[in-house]
């Protein structure tokens, strides 16, 4: 999977985002400071918000062109999203949630199944449960397996983990590296948490006031 | 209470329900359309369909009978193309009282709709749902409570409904008397052992049916 932002410009409230760069490691950290504009970028990556100019082009498909007035609605781009706040839907249990989204996949591909996702993602005996009722770790890790269910090209993560203690970080990262070798999503991670750069990221992007300043492997940037 | 009286009573009560029911559906769909999209004329359509609540009901009562009558714009089509009479009949009463509550019904289902977070619509989005079905599974589910407690206020107003629906409907007996109506009549002509048992039931319906609006509006829903 490639993901290619090219001349990207988004206003926001202070600055304007604007963004040149080519995603295309397994998993990708986008870093910064609060107010950075990362949820705004993610926001545009899956179509939720729409940029005055530049393109997007997921691998060889164009999802957004602004000289031709190209825009593809959310709900066709299969692009996942995993908010910070998971927004995973009150008023339905967890199955219901996860079905939400799902695609059949198209071929015999048992991989993408409620009953192995749930397993991988150890929340196969939660199903019935609502979702208000989960404690924080099961409730990220039923977003996680929401996201994936709906078969996504790529899987958007904007720190999905900030609300919890250390000791959940790290037992909830395995589960993320799951994601990206087992079932072969790339993600685009987004965090200000150096510890999950250096444990889950191939490569990070440093993001300034709309602006990308610096990029490398973790080691290099946190440097 | 008479047998008269009582006749009066569920009268009503059927005109209530029935122009609460009939203003749900669109009151729904406009409270939406102002509480989630940007459009051109939206103010104007919001003021519009507030104005019942600020216009003298005897004025809103005098332009449904310009606009319903015999020779009016709608009156006129309604009666030779269907040969449905409205003005001083049953359903002049159900059309004065869904004119006047529906600002309530709308106001109160549009800060249901703007009290569902944006983020669940946009990750159903993500997820592949259409627009559609972002309303009917996340949307709707969500704000229903607001909506009962805009359907139960709208029905309690047109239970109360006066001003407009002397004007279009009269003071016709067992054809357009609503216990408002009997109760002013009665008084007017000095029967206040009549008006006075219709008062006090009048009070315990609308005291009931608010009673359950609060109930519903108070209770913890999910976000």
């Amino acid at each position: 999977m490639s993901l290619q932002l090219h001349n990207v410009r988004l206003p926001l409230a202070e600055f304007a985002l604007e963004m040149d760069a080519m995603f295309d490691r397994p998993i990708a950290g986008i870093f910064g400071p609060s107010g950075a504009g990362k949820t705004s970028l993610l926001d545009l990556i899956a179509g939720l918000r729409r940029p005055i100019a530049g393109t997007v082009r997921l691998d060889e498909k164009v999802i957004f062109d602004a000289a031709v007035r190209l825009n593809l609605p959310p709900r066709l781009r299969r692009i996942g999203y995993v908010p910070q706040d998971l927004a995973l839907f009150p008023h339905l249990r967890v199955r219901a949630n996860l079905m939400y989204g799902y695609r059949s996949p198209l071929m015999e591909n048992e991989l993408f199944t409620l009953g192995h996702v749930g397993e991988v993602m150890e929340i196969a005996h939660l199903l019935e449960r609502n979702v208000t009722t989960l404690s924080g770790g099961e409730q990220q890790r039923v977003a996680f397996a929401r996201g994936i269910l709906s078969v996504p090209c790529l899987l958007l993560l904007d720190e999905p983990m900030s609300s919890l203690d250390s000791r959940l970080k790290k037992r909830l990262i395995p589960f993320l590296l799951r994601i990206r070798d087992e079932f072969r999503i790339p993600l685009i991670y987004v965090t200000h948490d150096a510890g999950e750069l250096v444990a889950l990221c191939d490569e990070v992007l440093v993001l300034e006031r709309g602006r990308l300043i610096e990029r490398g492997s973790p080691a290099d940037v946190l440097a | 209470m008479t047998a008269e009286a009582w006749q009066i009573v569920f009268f009503t009560i059927e005109v209530a329900a029935l122009s609460t029911i009939l203003i749900l559906p669109l009151g729904v769909a406009v409270a939406w359309l102002i509480a989630r999209r940007d459009w051109h004329g939206k103010a104007i359509v919001e003021t519009v369909v507030m104005l019942p609540l600020f216009v003298p009901p005897v004025a809103t009562g005098l332009v449904l009978l310009m606009v319903f009558g015999r020779h009016g714009l709608l009156g006129s089509v309604l009666q030779r193309g269907l040969g449905v009479e409205i003005v001083f009949t049953w359903r002049a009463v159900v059309l004065a009282c869904a004119v006047m509550s529906f600002p309530l019904l709308v106001r109160t289902a549009q800060t249901a709709f703007q009290g569902v977070s944006a983020r669940f619509e946009d990750i159903a989005r993500t997820l592949g749902a259409s627009e559609w079905r972002v309303f009917a599974t996340i949307s709707l589910p969500l704000a229903t409570r607001g909506i009962v407690a805009g359907a139960v206020l709208a029905f309690a107003r047109a239970m109360g409904e006066f001003g407009a629906t002397v004007v279009v409907a009269g003071m016709i007996p067992r054809k357009t008397m609503t216990i408002s109506l009997s109760i002013y009549q009665n008084i007017q002509l000095g029967h206040d052992a009549v008006a006075l048992p219709l008062l006090f039931v009048s009070i315990g319906i609308v005291f009931i049916t608010v009673l359950c609006g609060q109930i519903i509006s108070m209770r913890k829903r999910p976000r």
